[in-house]
């Protein structure tokens, strides 16, 4: 057998996992993972496990393995043998120290990015596998601090970023302020029932990029879309308890959400860029409430600037004229086919678009993504080094011209300016938003 | 000897064939019905018209990206399966032995064919064996069970082609035949080669997912 050839990374001190495993013992683990694997897994767990036949091919797929070196550690399967195979070989008598080595694979090893379910001939699903390591750990109080964090906001405030009640409001209220210097007859309407739609954004948003809230109001008011913000809980559409293992809180958050859309009699949902927020309304969160699909249609904002584009309800003043490259983010890609969409809305937009390599469902993720960038600070070095490849994407896209990198999609937009800075790349990053709100033309 | 042989191709061939085939239903029921039991939801998701769009890309030599990526791989992999499948069907001398037990037969491959397929299934398994040596995300994730799944396979294989033609003991290499092939059968439904079974279905559950969900090409 091979053992892994780089050295592991310098060893975390992450409080969370320390205190997690503190208090734990053996018997307890093995009864939580009874608990998990014989009440919450099933076929799929089973059908995955007995099917692997340990070819290694889904090596290739993923960014962590390429980025280091081919490291087998990092393979999918790899970091599927050093959790749930061990788990499952031991018949779960594991120790603390093998969760909390389990928990740092499966939270900051993987993105859940689903890349090598399309790379696997079988199409094992190993983000899957890696959910319920993670939400073996969580049941066992073994979470990564900062991302616990945001877990623990979202269970007191429903939203991600401590956001109080009145801050949700004050803040909306200040960035119409802003627009109606640009726009005088702008209003951001807050609790207007049967509006068309309702547009949600991520804690972060009002938390510390609120400018995000101003040019979507300046887009939805010049399209002249009949729309509203809840005055309440229930606005933020962004879910850290789907990627801490918390289910039974990501149901809370998706009813929440669900219940204002309802509430407020809306046709819609538009959301914000963001990519794990569209997985956990349109994919994970909807199946949690025993939904097959959202009950309300969730949209994406690459599909909603794409329909506001097509109608001709926003207009293209000028176009972009630095050259742009696309990141596609997994999210919305591999969970929700808008890659064709996004070039549409780009094309129209930019001056020129230039591809990075691979592409569309192929294109590797930004690393930051299933909670990863969560994970704080005692992550960020190896994760950004985990991703040397995306780096080289995006360098060979700059040698081709580009200028800036379309990041449609939150984390996408974080992990990707990390890597930017890190491997000194030299281009900018903008979100789908920044480019329409610049080039688009206003009263 | 004889006795041997009368055994090997008597009640232990009724009994392997039992078992592949009894076995091999029960493996699909039990999941089928832990399916039903425990995650229903992947019955409302599972889409004939996107499964079988996936297996479709999945089933064709180089139609996916990642056999494009490993063409050794790709072209050893689907030669070794198609000859590991056909050669024990289109057998002249097992097609006789259906004849002589239930009066049916169908054409059967030149034996010289036989021989090479059998060949190819042989080097697929040396093939598979030095990739798991080699290959340091394959010898990582490799255990004791990959190494006796691949000598269960080329058993048989092995065997045959020292029977036929004929180079040592033929009885014995016949009886040794007859056996590992029917150890091969039976193991199916209890080894990791039941991915014969499930591959096609956690293929199918991707691509309806990646299909009806996800808008998006899981190849």
């Amino acid at each position: 057998m091979t053992g892994s050839k780089t050295p592991p990374p310098a060893k975390t001190v992450d409080e969370g996992l320390e205190r997690g495993i503190a208090g734990l013992t053996e018997e307890r683990i093995r009864r939580i993972i009874r608990r998990v694997l014989a009440g919450e897994t099933g076929a799929r767990l089973k059908a995955y496990v007995d099917t692997c036949i340990h070819c290694g091919l889904c090596s290739e797929a993923c960014h962590f393995f390429l980025s280091r070196d081919r490291d087998p550690a990092y393979s999918p399967v790899g970091k599927v043998k050093q959790t749930l195979w061990e788990i499952l070989r031991r018949d779960g008598r594991v120790s603390p120290d093998f969760i909390k080595e389990a928990r740092i694979i499966a939270s900051t090893h993987c993105n859940l990015c689903k890349r090598c379910a399309m790379y696997c001939p079988f199409g094992i699903d190993v983000a899957y596998l890696m959910l319920v390591v993670r939400r073996i750990c969580h049941l066992l109080g073994v979470t990564p601090l900062y991302i616990q964090d945001t877990a623990h906001s979202h269970a007191a405030t429903l939203n991600q970023m401590w956001v109080k009640d009145d801050e949700w409001i004050d803040t909306l209220m200040w960035q119409e302020e802003e627009a109606r210097g640009e726009i005088p007859d702008l209003r951001i309407p807050l609790e207007k029932e049967g509006a068309d739609i309702l547009y949600s954004v991520i804690g972060p948003e009002p938390k510390f990029q609120a400018q995000l809230i101003y040019q979507a109001a300046v887009i939805l008011h010049v399209a002249g879309v009949d729309w509203t913000m809840p005055a309440t809980p229930g606005w933020d559409n962004s879910d850290m308890a789907m990627f801490v293992g918390d289910n039974e809180l990501m149901g809370r958050l998706k009813r929440a959400h669900f219940e204002t859309a309802a509430r407020l009699r809306v046709n819609r949902i538009v959301m914000g860029e963001c990519g794990h927020a569209f997985r956990s309304v349109y994919d994970v969160g909807n199946r949690w409430l025993g939904w097959s699909m959202p009950p309300i249609p969730i949209v994406h904002a690459i599909d909603f600037y794409h329909e506001l584009l097509e109608e001709g309800r926003i207009r293209v003043a000028r176009r972009f004229e630095e050259p742009v490259t696309l990141h596609d983010p997994c999210n919305v890609v591999r969970g929700g086919g808008l890659h064709e969409k996004a070039r549409a809305v780009i094309r129209r937009t930019c001056a020129q678009l230039i591809e990075m390599e691979p592409n569309r469902e192929h294109n590797y993720c930004c690393c930051a993504g299933g909670g990863v960038i969560n994970c704080g600070p005692p992550y960020k070095k190896h994760r950004v080094e985990s991703n040397r490849v995306k780096a080289e994407q995006i360098a060979a896209a700059k040698l081709k011209g580009a200028k800036v990198v379309i990041t449609p999609c939150h984390n996408c937009h974080s992990g990707i300016e990390d890597i930017i800075h890190h491997y000194e790349l030299g281009v900018e990053t903008r979100f789908l938003g920044d480019i329409l709100y610049q080039v688009m033309e206003k009263p | 000897m004889n006795e041997l042989y009368r055994l090997a191709t008597g009640p232990l061939l009724w009994a392997a064939f039992a078992v592949f085939v009894g076995g091999s239903l029960y493996r699909l029921l039990e999941l089928f019905l832990l399916a039903r039991r425990r995650e229903r939801f992947l019955f409302t998701y599972f889409s004939l018209r996107y499964g079988l769009r996936s297996i479709a890309h999945w089933v064709v030599p180089f139609a996916a990206t990642n056999w494009r990526r490993h063409p050794a791989l790709t072209a050893v992999t689907f030669a070794f399966h198609l000859c590991l499948l056909l050669t024990p069907i289109f057998l002249l001398a097992h097609i006789v032995l259906w004849e002589e037990a239930w009066n049916v037969s169908w054409p059967a491959l030149p034996d010289d064919w036989a021989i090479g397929m059998s060949f190819v299934v042989i080097g697929g398994c040396l093939f598979f064996f030095a990739r798991r040596r080699v290959v340091p995300e394959v010898a990582y994730v490799t255990s004791a069970s990959d190494y006796g799944i691949l000598l269960l396979t080329a058993a048989p294989f092995v065997t045959g082609v020292i029977a036929y033609l004929q180079w040592f003991d033929v009885r014995l290499f016949t009886v040794l035949h007859v056996l590992s092939g029917e150890a091969m059968l039976v193991a199916v439904p209890f080894t990791r080669i039941r991915h014969m079974l499930f591959a096609p279905l956690t293929r199918a559950y991707m691509g309806s997912e990646f299909g009806a969900v996800r808008h998006a090409r899981d190849w």
